[in-house]
């Protein structure tokens, strides 16, 4: 959903996994006898976030999946009496005309920004990791994108991109290119949100990829430069290669987000128009609260494919974090 | 990359020229940003020039005026909104984070993977499943109702940054085995919890910062209420009045405020958050 838990939540876990592998030596001594008393404390400090989880994760994802399976109406949404139905509302879903294109946008959408977001950033990250004067600073600054609340970005952008005042368009005119209609032409409108949403996710990819630069050894350039290998040539035989757990793990986590986006997308163009930038995401929010009359049953099956599908990619995510924090 | 051959003058020059064309990076990267607060201060008359002016020459504080207006209600249920959602975030985490960092309990793995997993739930489908819960128990459009949506977005970030943090802190000093419930709870808020005071703002941060710029949990559980925060204040404004872009601009600006105050004064604290873990690594 946001960009913004990126960083940090890839790095807590990979300290998780730091602390993991440096603390055993001593824990481990010990960890064979726990101590019932401290067994005991240990949970009464954990019981407060395990009951959180299970009243406001848990429980409102079984309220979802309950939605998915009933038939509910706006009366019954209040009463709590809608029939089970079964897998109806699925059905249903997967027999509308916007599902086709929902799926086509959701992959478009996620395929497109990732690729970008990631070759945008590593260029950066190649560029930032030169240490020249400045740069910290600079990097710094970069980040600013990425700490914006998101209906700020989306509202800049949905102006920058407007047909008649835009900045974009009076730029394009500059170049003798006409007038794009931006958001309000189904042939542009996924394009739009696209470029709104790399200019968000670029800074993530930039601060990831560039820790993952300083753990390569200087001296292995400094080896390949007296080789007289040139600076291409050490990016494509040193650089990707050595990056390329850092370079599974940015891409993996950002398929999970990317999946998820919704304000971006909301914001600027609402799905539109005609469903010409509709993702999961935004089908969903459309079905459930974009209407007057609210179809809370399809909105959250098309919502609960969208959670098998982040878990899916979450879970392989895991999967190599961990492969690699053991290696 | 590192020129082994060049001699000090020309490395110089390079550095002049990478310091030069990195400022034009960045330029080029925030120039929605820059172009916020142009349009921002921009007057009515001039909004649909073509070409725009690109600096505020004929510079207004309209849109400015206009936040003070009716704007600084919105501005004040984020504000309420986040220190809660930041409270709620530190009093759940902290001493989760401590437990799984230095007690040891059996199933701590489990629960630090259901935490991983529970950030990766789309925000949207969360939403709709809290608009079933709240219907029923009638918090829709309500302060507390958003505070534990919020929440949801920075809690297991928190328990996992203060777990990395606080498995540093030296065994030594907190003793953990053959800890009993009294001894542990005075350890945590007489020990562990003091010398954690940069994880508990690095937390803090991050908390306030999601919970301020939500929008998911606010349009669909704050909708129309009292009580809306300073995200819907903008996204009525740009539904309803969309010729005023200098009054939905200039409160984009503001809303951008907490943000841009973090990177300037606590860059230390997000870096301390954002390097936990590379230290050991």
């Amino acid at each position: 959903m946001k960009p913004m838990t990126q960083v940090p939540e890839r790095r807590s876990v990979q300290s998780r996994n730091g602390a993991a592998t440096s603390a055993p030596s001593p824990a481990h001594a010990r960890a064979r006898r726990r101590p019932t008393s401290q067994q005991w404390a240990a949970w009464a400090f954990l019981a407060p976030v395990t009951l959180y989880l299970a009243l406001f994760y848990a429980y409102p994802l079984y309220r979802n999946l309950d939605l998915s399976l009933r038939n509910y109406t706006v009366r019954s949404f209040v009463q709590g009496d809608a029939p089970f139905t079964g897998l109806a509302n699925y059905r249903k879903i997967f027999d509308d005309p916007t599902f086709a294109p929902a799926l086509l946008h959701t992959a478009v959408f996620t395929a497109v920004c990732l690729v970008f977001q990631y070759a945008i950033g590593l260029a950066l990250a190649v560029f930032f990791n030169q240490n020249f004067r400045l740069s910290a600073t600079l990097r710094a600054l970069f980040l600013v994108p990425w700490l914006l609340p998101l209906i700020v970005s989306a509202s800049t952008w949905s102006w920058m991109l407007n047909s008649d005042s835009g900045i974009v368009n009076t730029l394009l005119s500059a170049f003798g290119v006409g007038p794009v209609n931006w958001l309000t032409s189904p042939s542009w409108s996924l394009t739009s949100v696209i470029i709104a949403n790399i200019w968000i996710g670029v800074p993530f990819n930039l601060v990831v990829l560039y820790s993952g630069l300083q753990s390569i050894p200087t001296s292995l350039y400094e080896a390949a430069a007296l080789d007289g290998a040139n600076a291409w040539r050490r990016f494509w035989s040193i650089t990707f290669p050595l990056l390329r757990p850092v370079s599974a793990i940015t891409l993996l986590l950002g398929l999970v987000y990317t999946l998820k986006v919704f304000d971006i997308i909301w914001i600027m163009t609402k799905g539109g128009p005609a469903d010409s930038s509709t993702t999961f995401a935004t089908w969903s929010y459309q079905l459930g609260f974009g209407n007057l009359l609210p179809a809370f049953g399809p909105g959250a099956a098309v919502g609960n494919l969208l959670v098998v599908a982040a878990l899916v990619f979450g879970l392989i995510y895991l999967k190599v974090q961990r492969k690699q924090a053991l290696s | 990359m590192t020129g082994i051959a060049l001699s000090t003058p020309q490395r110089r020059t390079r550095t002049w020229v990478r310091t030069t064309v990195g400022v034009l990076l960045t330029a080029a990267m925030l120039f929605p940003v820059y172009w916020m607060i142009n349009v921002s201060f921009t007057r009515d008359q001039d909004m649909r020039k073509s070409p725009p002016d690109l600096f505020p020459v004929h510079g207004t504080l309209e849109g400015y005026r206009a936040v003070f207006d009716q704007q600084l209600p919105y501005l004040g249920t984020s504000l309420v909104i986040g220190l809660g959602t930041v409270v709620l975030t530190v009093a759940l985490a902290a001493p989760a984070g401590y437990a799984l960092a230095k007690l040891r309990p059996r199933g701590g793995g489990v629960l630090s993977f259901l935490l991983l997993v529970a950030q990766m739930v789309p925000g949207i489908i969360m939403a709709m499943g809290f608009y079933a819960i709240y219907l029923q128990l009638g918090l829709l459009q309500s302060v507390p109702g958003l505070i534990v949506a919020d929440s949801t977005l920075a809690v297991p970030f928190a328990v996992l940054i203060f777990t990395a943090f606080m498995s540093g802190i030296p065994g030594e000093l907190i003793q953990a085995a053959q800890m009993d419930g009294a001894r542990a709870l005075r350890t945590f808020w007489s020990i562990v919890l003091p010398m954690s005071r940069n994880s508990v703002v690095t937390v803090s941060l991050f908390a306030f910062l999601w919970s301020w710029s939500d929008f998911v949990f606010a349009s669909t559980l704050a909708n129309g209420g009292a009580h809306e925060p300073i995200t819907l204040g903008i996204y009525h404004y740009i539904g309803n009045n969309n010729q005023q872009w200098n009054a939905i601009m200039a409160t984009a600006v503001v809303a951008s405020l907490p943000a841009t105050v973090i990177l300037v004064l606590a860059q230390r604290y997000v870096a301390a958050g954002v390097t936990a873990g590379a230290v050991k690594d």
